[in-house]
């Protein structure tokens, strides 16, 4: 059972990485439009050189 | 309108007050600037295209396109209108209308919207770790390991609990102040109180902890209110907009002298100077100067009016030609626009009484739900004089009661449906509009613009001869009139090259007058150009020389789909009737085209709303479908309304859905749709009331663990979600 002192934190640890990530995509607006950024990917434009 | 509470409606909004409401909408429109909705973009094309000549346009710093919502917004500076973005893409091939910006008031819903989904995923989150160590405990995790466990859990769920329930909590005390029991009272009872039985079972070492169940109860109601979220959208009153139109200033003549003054300083018997192109600011009778006026927004006549001495005119009307003086009858509040925004806030306050299914089950259950787990303490306290035991039951019949599935089971199905309609081209503003949509039973259409596209076409212009059309198409170039600028649209189609014309100018309230090779041509009222026989169709004359004058026909096309819509309509059993402020020939040779046989023209706004209101004394149920300033009032009055795109936009607050696209054609399937939805609805509340009545008996009896009100609490919310999705 010892092996709970290291499963339950990792575990923790894990699901806050999880709870961090959707909070980061939240703030940055990744859930307005998922039809649009998915059409988005097969535009041409700006595939030359990054956007200004 | 429809700010009446709902099974999860913020009672805080509701008591907001409604300067604030105001406030916040005007610094919300500074800042988004504008939105225009986009019904037919749906690849990555169309998103460069649009975005790309929006770009171009100067004065627009920025343009976004969202392909989910199907819409651009755009900053820009103040100058740029609205009307001319979407000409501009209308120019490249897509129909954009703007939409109200209060509606779609896009910072604000945002932030809220955020807000709402950032709790739900950390409830998410919180509800997963604690459900992973409370299988084990339901495993059969003893003594040391349990405690653990369920500290744990506690670390983790009360934080939670605290930050994503804070909606919950909000408006529990909200309602708990003003005196009320709404749902969300229920709803933090349990919270709390889960929370505080759990904490001293985890103190005392019980064997039952029931921090998963609180979490995941916090989950799915917060799932809930977020879909309700996205379905409910401010709304706008018509009556504002309609007093938005009035022409605040007005142009008086006093011996000879013109001078700019407010509304509120004219008298009746001043006079009143028009310009062409102004908007009549009272009412009055015409004294001086020959015009035609435009009055479709006022009475739905497609055909502009000639007006001269001793014409009668309303405010709000569109002077079109030339200008007029007017001795005023009634200004400011007396004037008939006046009155029409009266009779449109009337309507909109005796609407906003309709109760929802889900407040009429909300009002039944809020207080069983608490009779029920004090019965149940007090009954376990009678019986055994255990306090602990009896609080623990108390808990878990609300916690099992607790109503997840009922608070995802509108919004689920109202989710659905807007999704699938909106995917038809049908905006639905209103959360209650589908359920009050399917209680429909009588359609009243609205002419001009509404089962016609509004704009008069010319017809038959190929038999005339080609020169002909080249001198119409110079003449037509040179006036504003509704009806020379449909002419010289369609000439130009036609690739009819204007002829060159000497000595161009307009007669006002006549036509329009050239000298072509030497002679005089004239396109206009038939009378003036020499015909000597009046007709009654929409129709302009085009007089060349001594030559016998032509006859240039107009129609109003049928908006496309009306036909297919009526008859559909008309074959599922729905009364179709047809209200016109239109005169007779044309309605009823529209009528007659569409087959409806209950038809009444040159109605006026104030019988078209009291028509309704009869019909609605006589027990039915009225959808009204228009887009003027004349149907207003009918819209408001209706029990639920819809608007094309292109209405007005008093006539689009009015109504709870909004006709994106041109075709009409989706409206009995919007019909349809709803009443579907309407039987979800009810399938959902039959589904989630089935649980409780096996959950709770188990509950009262003091048999539920919470691993059974985990079981019934997710397999009934997923249940009711699933059958929501059946509407696809």
């Amino acid at each position: 059972m010892v092996i709970l002192v290291y499963l339950i934190p990792i575990s923790l640890f894990l699901g806050g990485v999880g709870l961090v990530a959707f909070l980061w995509a939240l703030g940055n607006r990744q859930f307005e439009d998922p039809e649009g950024d998915s059409q988005r990917i097969l535009a041409d434009d700006w595939d030359d050189r990054p956007k200004p | 309108m429809m700010s009446a509470p709902s099974i999860s409606a913020c009672p805080a909004c509701v008591a907001a007050p409604a300067a604030e409401r105001l406030a916040e909408r005007a610094a919300a429109m500074r800042e988004e600037g504008i939105v225009l909705s986009l019904p037919t973009i749906h690849c990555a094309v169309c998103i460069g295209d649009v975005e790309r000549t929006l770009s171009a346009t100067p004065g627009v710093r920025s343009a976004r396109v969202n392909l989910t919502l199907k819409r651009v917004s755009v900053v820009a500076d103040p100058g740029v209108s609205a009307a001319a973005l979407s000409q501009r893409l209308e120019a490249i091939g897509y129909p954009a209308h703007e939409l109200d910006p209060g509606l779609l008031s896009v910072t604000e819903t945002d932030r809220r919207g955020r807000d709402l989904l950032m709790r739900l995923g950390v409830a998410g989150f919180a509800m997963m770790n604690i459900m992973l160590l409370s299988v084990a405990v339901w495993s059969g995790a003893e003594a040391a390991t349990r405690d653990l466990f369920h500290w744990i859990s506690a670390a983790i769920a009360l934080p939670t609990l605290a930050f994503a329930g804070k909606p919950f909590f909000a408006s529990a005390w909200a309602a708990l102040r003003a005196r009320r029991l709404g749902m969300d009272v229920p709803i933090s009872l349990a919270l709390v109180l889960a929370s505080a039985v759990s904490l001293f079972e985890t103190f005392e070492g019980g064997e039952h902890a029931y921090f998963d169940a609180a979490v995941s109860l916090c989950f799915f109601l917060l799932a809930g209110r977020y879909l309700d979220f996205r379905s409910r959208a401010a709304a706008r009153s018509a009556a504002e907009e309609l007093a938005a139109l009035e022409v605040p200033r007005a142009t008086r003549l006093a011996g000879g002298v013109e001078t700019v003054v407010p509304i509120a300083e004219l008298a009746v018997g001043d006079l009143v100077r028009v310009r062409p192109g102004g908007r009549m600011p009272v009412d009055g009778v015409v004294t001086g100067g020959t015009s035609e006026i435009d009055r479709s927004l006022l009475t739905g006549e497609t055909l502009p009016v000639w007006a001269g001495e001793g014409s009668v005119v309303s405010a709000g009307e569109v002077n079109l030609t030339g200008p007029l003086t007017l001795r005023v009858t009634a200004a400011g509040r007396d004037s008939s626009l006046h009155r029409m925004a009266d009779l449109v806030a009337v309507a909109e306050s005796a609407r906003t009484r309709y109760t929802s299914l889900a407040d009429r089950m909300a009002r039944l259950y809020a207080p069983s739900v608490h009779i029920l787990s004090l019965l149940a303490f007090a009954g376990w306290f009678w019986l055994t004089r255990d306090l602990r035991h009896s609080v623990n039951v108390a808990a878990t019949v609300l916690i099992i009661t607790c109503p997840c599935a009922l608070a995802l089971a509108v919004p689920a199905v109202v989710t659905s449906a807007s999704g699938r309609l909106f995917r038809k081209g049908l905006l639905i503003k209103d959360g209650t509009a589908l359920e009050r949509l399917a209680e429909a039973d009588t359609v009243v259409f609205d002419k001009t613009g509404t089962l016609t596209l509004g704009a008069p076409e010319p017809v038959a212009l190929e038999a005339l001869p080609r020169g002909d059309l080249a001198v119409a198409a110079a003449l037509a170039e040179g006036s504003s009139h509704p009806l020379s600028r449909a002419l010289a649209v369609a000439l130009s189609a036609l690739r009819v090259a204007p002829a060159a014309l000497d000595e161009l100018h307009e007669v006002p309230g006549y036509g329009i007058e050239g000298v072509f090779r030497g002679v005089r041509v004239r396109l206009g009222r038939g009378a003036w150009v020499g015909a000597n026989h009046a007709s009654d169709v929409t129709a302009t004359w085009l007089g060349i020389g001594d030559a016998a004058p032509r006859e240039i026909r107009f129609a109003d096309a049928p908006r496309p789909g009306a036909a297919a819509a009526v008859d559909a309509l008309k074959a599922r059993g729905f009364r179709v009737i047809l209200l016109s402020g239109d005169t007779e020939t044309p309605v009823a040779r529209l009528a007659a085209t569409l087959g409806i046989d209950d038809w009444q023209a040159g109605q006026r706004p104030e019988e078209k709303a009291a028509r309704i209101a009869a019909l609605t004394q006589e027990g039915a149920r009225v959808l009204m479908v228009g887009d003027g300033l004349n149907d207003t009032a009918a819209l408001a009055a209706a029990h639920v309304s819809i608007s094309p795109a292109s209405a007005l936009d008093a006539a689009r607050s009015a109504s709870d859905i909004v006709l994106l696209g041109q075709d009409m054609a989706p409206l009995p399937d919007a019909l349809r749709v709803a009443r579907l939805a309407r039987r979800r609805i009810k399938e959902n509340f039959a589904l989630s009331l089935g649980y409780n009545l096996v959950a709770v008996p188990v509950a009262l009896l003091g048999l539920a663990t919470p691993l059974i009100a985990a079981l019934a609490m997710s397999a009934s919310s997923i249940t009711v979600s699933l059958n929501a999705l059946r509407l696809r």
